[in-house]
């Protein structure tokens, strides 16, 4: 018998569906992902932490969960909506369903709602505090849960997720090795070898992809915790830095704009996602909050130096209003849907950012240029 | 970048006649690509030779030319048009190949045209195996293994090295026609001959077989910025070794993650580049191995397709009409999506719903063909359906296929298990419900696995609907139908044992059904039930359909385009009271944007306007005898009423036309056709009329239960159809009038068939009374023949009659279509037609105006028409079949709706009648409308059908009353010999000038054969003929040579053509037998692309037509010039008049 569970908001729109997943509780700001595929990855991603993730593809779980497509090393979602859940997935690579998955991981999901209506609901009113029960089906009571929530800017999220010490990666990105034995699930953390240039990762959550993604460019990766200071970077002397992404409100993250500032015209630093807000705020800048967000796969950003469009991987709820840098930097990349900034560049400094996802997973690969854009920086550099 | 300045006019060329694996998804492509560049500013000078199209409206394009697609009759409008650039992926395989043809003989370069969106060099490498496989080599791609060969020697030194199965390709066909998996040497040798025989080059692949791995398609685009995009990614349901149009295909890549995705992405994007498609769209196949992920690239289209007209039904994304804009230099930045309006054209659409395609055959009409789908294309038709899920997108699929199935129903407890699993392995098109019939039989998911290579995500999905079947079964719908069912359940209970009262089915378990997609009939079924109560219930208990926005984004963007389907959600509700809400929406600063109910509700996007508006119910599934004609009248209907500023609401579920565009109507539905889907629709919409005479008889049979459930039917009344359609109440119709009706008798046993038959006189036609479209009509000549069918006929339908009509031998078959208004009745076109009566309407060519009748019959042909049209109070179309037999007139048939032949006339006499009719059903009078008086026409137009039988091996080409053809082509010229000639070239069934022509005739033809024989000798013809008649001809003085018939020993007849000494086949047959005998000819020409003809009134016009274009050179005249010269001759005739006065 499916059990019931209730979605609730907090502008008081409630979805009764059935739970999946863990049978608990669940309270987190719900945004939409339109990806069509790639949901192990954006539940593995930590910057979804503090987020319950509603997918606008309603049919998910079809591929099962397998033991290589994941951004960390553990899912991050505060919680899981999709509209279908398939209890019997296909494919090669698959090694359990998506239900057994959130289970194991105790992520609390909800099945069955009209995920299209939540969707709009979302564009039309933004995203917002929502709450996923199993235990507590009444929406009053989940109404006063809501309103106990502070919202999501009040946590730095990036602590909860970063690594607790630095490590070297060595793994590259996912090749299609059919006559080879999957590679073992703890590889990517096991020590990798000097590679020539080296870069310092600093993890504000960062996906694993970026380090791929950094390896395959020829890098010696080294990843570091989010609240390491400057100086102790600086110590280790890289060739480059970069920033990574990460979840949350880049204002609550001062220490990491403090560091950053100290970077500044001492390394190459390559930014993604929450890494470029984060090096706004050190150019003296400021950030905005967009209403619900940019969570998907399909987005066309124009690199505005070529005048080629890409396609990419976005997943961000901030913006870094470039009028506000100074002249510091110069905007290099723009979102083509609503204009906003997707990235930019030092006007002196070898420093660049951008706002979506180069590495990808899930995602084009359309933007993965950049990484060999920094590896040319730092040569120059 | 801006769109160039430096060409002006555009040449674009149709894809021709409707044939397998070439359907209307071209004409939507065609037309939208017309008035995507009319809209930059572009002349767009169009050839194609298919009248049905709604790209050859003259209003589409600056210059029309309804003429053969050849490279002579193209060079001659080049050089008449003097286009700057030729635009060659919008018409399929048939405009990519005469493109290449023109480059290769320097027509292009002679007359400065360039080409534009894929350059030559492209072309060839996309369509050429080998540079294909060197270019997919150079970017590290892998293909299957395969060799170019061009001989059986050849062939069977590759095999050794491929190995078994192997796929034999045939180089430049349609569809994959030749195409064959061969298991075994026999079956290669086989294969391999009639692949070569086939390709017009001589020339197949064999290729390494990747049988049972998965198979993808990605639809992808590039501007001349280099900017690439993936518009969609399809997956087939069945494994490779079904061609993609045969196979059952989804939307979005169900089984892939993300990685392997991505994997496919940048492989389609090194592929587009590298082949060098500047610009537009290319489909991409690939097939995966379902147990490691190994990827091979099958093989790349550089030009719209079949798939990219799904691909932009399934996204909303125009990709025909976006390709021809990138095409004169505009970027996909610079293009903006028509549905968000905010969003440029440069990004991938993404969905959030599932799109089933499901194809649609037509084996019943070719009963002696094997029905094993392979590599070749056996499908006529598709439908479309969309789902929030799969499983309710496949049973939407399979409802809107109208085979009278609605859902997954049981072949029964008869078929063993053993018939299943033989079912399984051998793909056939019933292959999803005997895979419901296995599930049924406990046969395990990974059994039917192995069976079918059919991917385990789809098998569990079809188990998911069975195992819900058997949860409703069993029930019922409580007390009276409609009752919670308490009462019930307590008598149930009561009853011990066996309940006599069925549990009430619970609403939560309907809802479910329904999101599954279950259709009310199918439930009914299940409970025994009717489809009428389940509605009922269903309604009480709040279970009603939604309707969604197909909106390219997944709602990230706000839609304008109201491109809807229907599905069932749950409802959803708010807790906070309507204050607060005001409240907190002014903190905001923000406006409420919908209403934001207590209650709880369903969210439904269809938003119905007030508007007067009018819905347009469409065709469905192209099929043999309701094709895109039927298409062709809806958009007209749509557009018409557009122009008079109704708001127009389209429903259809054919991805593959010009009617399920949105810019077509203002609302668009994509639906099944069945009564409960357009009860939903009419239920929201509530529409001030509905049109169902255009869409053919889909939309017909919907017209007394949808009126019977309240629906304002406009134009002819159903009443009026019924009375054209029953047969005793027609007969008494035509008895009032007293006019003529051949003689007819309806039989319900053996005996009473053979009583009739004598008293009306042999031959007789014969069909059952239930069926449409010729299906199982015969003709019969004795008492044996009739007894053998009957016996057949009758075992296959028990409840239902014969019909036997006496059959007008060597009858003239003549065609009216008019057009009514109540008041004024006006004649839109006369045809004769060139074959007797007796074959089908839809497979003879017809001549407007009639080429050998007398004024008088004329005369007497239009007041039987004037008086049917007012007998039956017609209000729009209608069109009447008559024969003439000795002089007199008989009544075939009154359809009281759109005809086959309507866009014909309408294009052969320059007026859109689909659209003055729409206009008339809605009110006008003809005299407003200014069309009162029937159009003389100074032109001959001819139209002449094309057939699938080169499809379907096994099959006879002979033509009769049931219905053959898949498409139509269109000679205009101003004779009739010469309008047929350019006809029969735009078949593809081209005759030399000189040659060797086979003859052998019935000895009725044995005369009229000595016409024909004369005029091939003059034409330089030699003759050879069987001994029959061989004698009639020399006996007229003619020299011919004699050959054997087949039975007659060898080197016979057969052996002739396949040496390649024959250039023309004429063979007439009488009774069975001879039919048999002569079969093999007729097969032979069909294999060896001789052309043939089967009839003597065929012949003789062809060779009429072939002296007539001996004589004068064949010219070409745009369409807009003869309508043109139409009109000066009426304003001639009408000043003729006044000054007369």
């Amino acid at each position: 018998m499916k059990k019931k569970a209730v979605l609730a908001l907090s502008d008081g729109m409630v979805f009764e569906g059935y739970s999946f997943g863990a049978e608990g509780e669940t309270i987190g700001e719900v945004v939409f992902n339109t990806s069509m595929m790639g949901y192990q990855e954006i539940l593995t991603d930590p910057s979804y932490r503090g987020q319950i993730v509603t997918m606008t593809y309603p049919l998910i779980g079809n591929y099962g969960i397998n033991d290589e497509d994941v951004e960390s090393k553990r899912p991050y979602v505060e919680g899981f909506i999709v509209k279908e859940a398939a209890e019997y997935p296909s494919n090669w690579r698959s090694k359990m369903t998506l239900n057994t998955y959130l289970k194991e991981n105790n992520i609390v999901g909800i099945q069955g709602i009209d995920t299209r209506a939540l969707t709009k609901h979302i564009r039309d009113f933004g995203a917002q505090i929502g709450i996923i029960s199993a235990q507590d089906l009444d929406p009053e009571n989940l109404l006063a849960k809501i309103k106990k929530h502070p919202g999501i800017s009040a946590f730095d999220l990036v602590s909860d997720v970063t690594t607790k010490e630095p490590y070297k990666w060595a793994e590259g990105v996912w090749k299609l090795q059919p006559n080879l034995p999957s590679p073992p699930f703890n590889s990517p953390l096991s020590k990798g070898g000097d590679r020539g240039v080296r870069v310092v990762v600093y993890d504000f959550g960062v996906k694993f992809n970026i380090l791929r993604n950094l390896v395959e460019a020829g890098f010696d990766v080294t990843v570091v915790p989010a609240q390491t200071p400057a100086e102790k970077v600086l110590e280790m002397n890289p060739d480059g830095v970069v920033l990574s992404n990460g979840p949350g409100d880049p204002e609550t993250v001062t220490y990491a704009m403090e560091n950053t500032k100290k970077l500044m015209g001492k390394k190459p630093i390559f930014g993604i996602c929450l890494g470029h807000q984060i090096l706004g705020l050190a150019m003296g800048g400021r950030t905005y909050k967009l209403k619900f967000g940019h969570h998907g796969g399909n987005h066309p950003v124009k690199d505005i130096k070529t005048g080629r469009v890409e396609i990419t991987s976005q997943n961000h709820n901030y913006c870094v209003d470039i009028k506000s840098v100074n002249g510091q930097a110069k905007l290099t990349h723009k979102n083509l849907y609503d204009g906003t900034e997707e990235g930019m560049e030092h006007v002196e400094l070898p420093i660049f950012s951008v706002q979506h996802h180069p590495e990808a997973g899930p995602g084009p690969h359309d933007s993965s240029y950049l990484f060999k854009r920094f590896t040319e920086m730092m040569k120059k550099g | 970048m801006p769109k160039r300045t430096d060409i002006k006019r555009i040449l674009l060329i149709g894809s021709g006649p409707i044939v397998i694996g070439q359907a209307c998804e071209f004409d939507y492509s065609g037309t939208q690509a017309c008035k995507a560049l009319r809209e930059e500013g572009y002349e767009v000078v169009l050839i194609n030779s298919n009248p049905a199209t709604i790209m050859t409206d003259p209003e589409i394009a600056e210059r029309t030319y309804i003429e053969p697609i050849t490279a002579e009759i193209i060079e001659k409008i080049i050089a008449k048009e003097k286009p700057d650039a030729l635009l060659p992926t919008m018409g399929g395989q048939v405009a990519l190949n005469i493109a290449v043809e023109l480059a290769e003989k320097g027509i292009l370069d002679k007359y400065g045209v360039e080409l534009i969106g894929a350059k030559l060099k492209a072309i060839k490498m996309a369509e050429d195996r080998n540079e294909f496989k060197l270019a997919m080599k150079r970017i590290g791609l892998v293909l299957p293994e395969s060799v170019y060969i061009n001989s059986l020697d050849e062939a069977k030194e590759s095999v050794d090295k491929i190995g078994f199965p192997a796929i034999i390709r045939p180089s430049f066909t349609l569809g994959g026609t030749g195409g064959n998996v061969a298991y075994n040497i026999e079956e290669f040798d086989e294969y391999v001959e009639w692949g070569l025989s086939v390709s017009p080059r001589h020339e197949i692949l064999i290729e390494q077989s990747v049988l049972g791995w998965k198979e993808f398609e990605l639809e992808v685009m590039r501007d001349l910025k280099d900017n690439v995009v993936i518009i969609c990614s399809i997956e087939n349901l069945d494994p490779m070794g079904i061609h993609t149009g045969d196979s059952i295909t989804v939307a979005p890549a169900q089984t892939l993650t993300d990685k392997e995705y991505q994997l496919m992405r940048d492989a389609s994007i090194k592929i587009i580049r590298e082949i060098g498609v500047d610009t537009g769209g290319s489909n991409i196949q690939f097939a995966v191995n379902p147990d490691n992920g190994q990827m091979v690239v099958i093989e790349m289209n550089p030009r719209v397709s079949r798939s990219s007209a799904l691909a932009s039904k399934a996204t909303g994304f125009p990709i025909a009409k976006i390709a021809a804009k990138l095409a004169v230099g505009l970027s996909l930045d610079e293009i903006q999506n028509d549905i968000t309006r905010i969003t440029p054209a440069s990004f991938e659409p993404t969905i959030d719903y599932v799109v089933v395609k499901y194809p649609r055959f037509a084996f019943e009409k070719f009963p002696q063909t094997d029905p094993t789908l392979t590599i070749q294309m056996k499908s006529v038709g598709e439908a479309m359906a969309i789902g929030r899920n799969f499983k309710e997108a496949l049973q939407k699929a399979i409802r809107s296929l109208e085979i009278d199935k609605y859902g997954l129903e049981t072949y029964g407890n008869a078929i063993g298990i053993d018939r299943i699993k033989e079912k399984l392995l051998v793909p056939n098109w019933e292959r999803i419900w005997y895979i419901a019939d296995a599930i049924r039989m406990a046969i395990t998911i990974d059994e039917i696995y192995s069976l079918t290579k059919i991917d385990r995500w789809f098998l569990y999905q079809i188990k998911e609907i069975v195992k819900l079947e058997e949860l409703i079964k069993g029930h019922g719908l409580g007390v009276n139908g409609h009752d919670e069912g308490q009462g019930a359940r307590v008598r149930g209970q009561k009853g011990g044992k066996l309940a006599p009262c069925p549990l009430p089915l619970a609403p939560v378990l309907l809802r479910e059904a329904k999101e599954y997609g279950f259709s009310d009939k199918y439930i009914a079924r299940l409970i025994n039930s009717t489809e009428d109560a389940v509605r009922e219930y269903r309604k009480k208990n709040n279970i009603i359909s939604t309707f969604k926005t197909v909106d390219t984004c997944g709602a990230e963007f706000e839609a304008h385009t109201p491109y809807l389907y229907s599905t069932y959600e749950r409802p959803f509700y708010r807790v906070m009271g309507q204050e607060s809400w005001v409240k907190r929406l002014k903190e905001k600063n923000q406006l409420a944007p919908c209403p934001l109910p207590l209650a709880p509700i369903v969210e439904c996007e269809s938003n119905p306007t007030n508007k007067k508006k009018i819905m347009i119910l469409g065709g469905g599934p192209n099929r043999i005898g309701q094709g895109i004609e039927f298409d062709y009248c809806c958009v007209h209907a749509a557009l018409a009423l557009k122009e008079d500023g109704f708001e127009t609401i389209m429903v259809n579920c054919n991805p593959e036309t010009v009617s399920t565009d949105y810019d077509t109507s203002d609302r668009l539905y994509f639906e099944p056709l069945t009564r409960e889907d357009v009860l939903n629709i009419i239920d929201i919409e509530r529409p001030d009329g509905i049109i169902v005479q255009f869409g053919g008889q889909t939309p017909l049979k919907l017209a007394l239960p949808l009126e019977a459930a309240g629906a304002k039917i406009i134009g002819t009344s159903p009443d009026s159809i019924d009375r054209a359609e029953d047969r005793e109440r027609f007969r008494e119709l035509i008895n009032k009038l007293n006019i003529r009706q051949p003689e007819s008798g309806i039989a319900r046993s053996i005996p009473k068939a053979v009583e009739i038959a004598e008293r009306i006189g042999y031959p007789v036609l014969v069909r059952p009374s239930y069926v449409l479209g010729g299906r199982a009509m015969e003709i019969v000549y004795n008492k044996a023949d009739l007894q053998d069918y009957m016996k057949r006929a009758v075992a296959a339908s028990p409840e239902h009659p014969i019909l036997i009509d006496k059959y007008l031998e060597d009858a003239i078959e003549i065609d009216v279509d008019a057009i009514s208004d109540g008041d004024d009745v006006v004649i839109g076109g006369i045809m004769e037609h060139i074959e007797e009566a007796g074959v089908h309407s839809g497979d003879s060519a017809c001549s407007l105006p009639p080429f050998s009748l007398s004024g008088e019959l004329i005369d007497e042909l239009r007041n039987q028409t004037y008086l049917l049209a007012r007998e039956l109070d017609v209000i729009g179309l209608m069109n009447v079949q008559y024969a003439i037999k000795d002089n007199a007139v008989y009544v075939l048939e009154v359809n009281p709706r759109a005809s086959r032949t309507i866009p014909f006339v309408s294009k052969a006499i320059g007026v859109p009648l689909a659209k003055l009719a729409a206009k008339v059903m809605t009110g006008k009078k003809l005299k407003e409308l200014g069309f009162t008086k029937e159009v003389e026409v100074g032109h001959v137009s001819v139209k002449e059908v094309v057939f699938p039988f080169a499809k379907f091996p096994g099959v006879d080409t002979i033509l009769g009353p049931e219905m053959k053809s898949t498409g139509e082509v269109m000679g205009i010229d101003t004779s009739f010999a010469k309008a047929f000639a350019k006809a029969q070239i735009a078949t593809g069934a081209f005759v030399p000038p000189k040659g060797r022509a086979f003859l052998s005739v019935k000895d009725k033809d044995k005369s009229a054969i000595i016409y024909i024989g004369r005029k091939l000798l003059e034409l330089g013809y030699s003759i050879e003929a069987t001994k029959g008649t061989a004698k009639a001809l020399r006996d007229a003085g003619l020299t011919v040579d004699e050959v054997n018939k087949v039975k007659e020993g060898r080197p016979h007849i057969v052996d002739h053509i396949k040496n390649g000494e024959i250039d023309l086949v004429i063979n007439t047959v009488g009774d069975k037998q001879s039919q048999e005998d002569s079969y093999s000819i007729r097969r032979t020409a069909l294999t060896q692309n001789v052309p043939y003809y089967t009839t003597v009134a065929g012949a003789r016009a062809l060779v009429n037509g072939m002296e007539a274009i001996k004589k004068e050179k064949i010219e070409v005249i745009a369409l807009q010039d003869y309508h043109k010269k139409t009109e000066k001759r009426a304003l001639n005739r009408k000043v003729a008049v006044e000054a007369g006065k």
